[in-house]
């Protein structure tokens, strides 16, 4: 039992010391960071460098953050909407091509992410989406994991005999969807809606590719590159440091608090998996 | 919602349901599907193929032609995009079971109820998840720079000098920042899957005298083989194609090129070298590559869940 709660309280350490070095690390000057020790409190810098992370290049870091949550909020509600009606179809219907439909959506999980985003790269080049809200948007709308996730779960808590029923009473086919349907798929759509909301918080190879306009930018691709322009700018390697902090401070609240409602979806899909 | 009302309405299993509404409703998914996930496939591979070549001294511009494989055996030729796969399959073969060893320990230990304040643990455990991969990177990469790094100066300070951008460990300081990103999502899946294991199988377990460390490595794992099955395959596809932390923590040290996984070498042969033709063929080398990985890993599973099951 000792050992047990050493264990937890090392592990605890590693996972939350680079956390504390960051919210420390971010109240410092510059010439604090480099010169005091790490875990140490310097003179309290924090509100001067929220000042400076506001008003560097025209307060671009808050366009990046609100670009994360444009891509972020409309993508995974998208993506969920797309996922519930398509797994929803998959266990209630039975029609021609949907086994083979089945067997696509699981050849696909295979497919790996980040080496089609090259040639994506190059399709939104073709269709004239690069560098636009759009081209970043519709790739990921196709999740085919959630997808699979909605189909195990409709499965599992979508009766037939209710779908029936509701046909009796006359209710068209996407009237049900919507009132009986995406009701019972209610808690398993939290976990693909955080998944995919996650998904397209943490992008980054394909806005990367994608986007050259900085205006666009997610906050990914615009934090790192200022922390590639620090090597020539030093002034920017503090406001690299407390704009980690500030874009993660919102998506750990939220994420956390949400826990408890995900993590049953999960289970539910992780017994069947 | 009860459906014992309802009973008796089975009789119209295939009635008269619109022979369009499933055709309308999965339409969405699979135009894109087409849209974003076959057609880059199909742009890849027929890319592949061709080649722009500058005619005369490249001033009366270029044209696209068909070379065949051409592009695949510059890619097999190109000894720097080879030496990345070696490199992310060893830090694979590391990885991945270190980090799906550390996640079911973790998952373990919150299951025997043994760990006090488990709330907070989880907490921890879970938190780095919540930052983005590329956030994780540029942090660690704050953390492994002697100026900054509180951790190195620690160590500084009783007599061990720490250099993790040094080209022999500078691998394994990306896998540090992939473990510390991913482990706490893998821990969260097994302990759902634990948790829904039926409780009375550890009771027959405790009568037979099995102690909690039996029970764990031969009841409870065995129980969540699919989910342990789930997690390391997603975890060897994800090696594989590794760009986030090494295309980050690049631009704080020169032991990283930019060739230095298969899929860096991909992106800098597209942007920086300017080759869309090169780089498609890579691509799909990479992708056949993690395809066949994925393949072997599902056949070797199958193979000891065979044996596993004559065994019993």
């Amino acid at each position: 039992m000792i050992v047990a709660t050493v264990i937890m309280a090392i592990a605890a350490i590693y996972f939350l010391a680079p956390v504390a070095w960051l919210v420390i690390a971010s109240t410092k000057s510059t010439g604090d960071l480099f010169s005091t020790p790490g875990f140490a409190f310097a003179e309290f810098n924090l509100f001067e460098n929220l000042y400076d992370l506001s008003t560097y290049q025209g307060g671009i870091f808050w366009r990046w953050g609100l670009n994360s949550i444009i891509y972020s909020v409309i993508g995974s509600a998208l993506t969920t909407m797309v996922c519930a009606i398509t797994g929803y179809a998959l266990a209630v219907y039975r029609f021609r091509g949907r086994s083979a439909l089945i067997s696509v959506v699981l050849a696909s999980l295979l497919v790996p992410g980040t080496v089609i985003a090259q040639p994506t790269y190059v399709l939104l080049v073709t269709l004239g989406l690069d560098n636009t809200y759009a081209g970043l948007l519709l790739p990921a709308l196709v999740y085919p994991f959630g997808v699979l996730l909605c189909f195990i779960f409709a499965q599992s808590s979508v009766p037939m005999e209710l779908v029936e029923a509701a046909r009796l009473d006359g209710a068209g086919e996407l009237r049900i969807f919507v009132a009986i349907g995406l009701r019972l798929l209610a808690s398993g759509l939290v976990t693909v809606l955080l998944f995919a909301f996650l998904g397209s918080w943490n992008s980054y190879i394909l806005p990367l590719l994608v986007l050259t306009d900085s205006e666009l930018m997610p906050l990914t691709v615009g934090l790192t590159g200022w922390n590639q322009a620090s090597i020539t700018i030093p002034g920017l390697q503090i406001l690299t440091v407390v704009g980690s902090l500030v874009s993660i401070i919102p998506i750990a609240i939220v994420f956390l608090s949400l826990q408890r409602f995900w993590k049953a979806g999960l289970t539910a899909g992780s017994v069947r998996g | 919602m009860s459906t014992a009302t309802v009973g008796g309405s089975r009789r119209r299993r295939h009635g008269a349901v619109s022979p369009w509404a499933p055709y309308l409703f999965v339409a969405p998914f699979v135009l894109l599907f087409v849209l974003f996930l076959v057609a880059p496939i199909a742009v890849a591979v027929v890319n592949s193929l061709f080649s722009r070549q500058s005619s005369g001294l490249g001033f009366s511009g270029s044209s696209i032609e068909f070379v065949g494989l051409t592009n695949f055996a510059r890619a097999f030729a190109d000894r720097d995009f080879i030496e990345g796969f070696p490199r992310v399959l060893l830090y694979g073969a590391v990885q991945v079971p270190v980090m799906m060893a550390v996640a079911a320990t973790i998952a373990l230990l919150f299951d025997t109820a043994l760990v006090k304040a488990r709330r907070f643990f989880q907490f921890a455990v879970f938190l780095p998840y919540a930052v983005p991969s590329v956030i994780a990177a540029l942090l660690w990469g704050f953390l492994y720079q002697p100026s900054v790094s509180p951790i190195l100066q620690f160590f500084e300070s009783i007599g061990i000098t720490l250099s993790p951008l040094a080209s022999t460990v500078v691998l394994w300081s990306i896998a540090n920042v992939a473990l510390w990103s991913l482990i706490g999502i893998n821990m969260i899946i097994l302990f759902s899957a634990l948790q829904s294991v039926p409780r009375e199988m550890y009771e027959a377990a405790r009568i037979d005298g099995a102690g909690e460390v039996r029970t764990a490595l031969q009841i409870k794992l065995p129980m969540i083989a699919p989910a342990l099955l789930l997690t390391t395959l997603s975890s060897i596809i994800g090696t594989l194609q590794l760009f986030n932390e090494p295309q980050v923590l690049q631009t704080i040290t020169s032991n990283i090129p930019s060739d230095y996984t298969p899929n860096m070498a991909i992106y800098a042969t597209s942007t920086l070298g300017k080759d869309p033709h090169l780089a498609s063929a890579m691509a799909v080398i990479l992708g056949l590559a993690t395809l066949v990985v994925s393949l072997l890993v599902l056949a070797a599973n199958k193979r000891t869940t065979n044996r596993a099951n004559h065994g019993l």
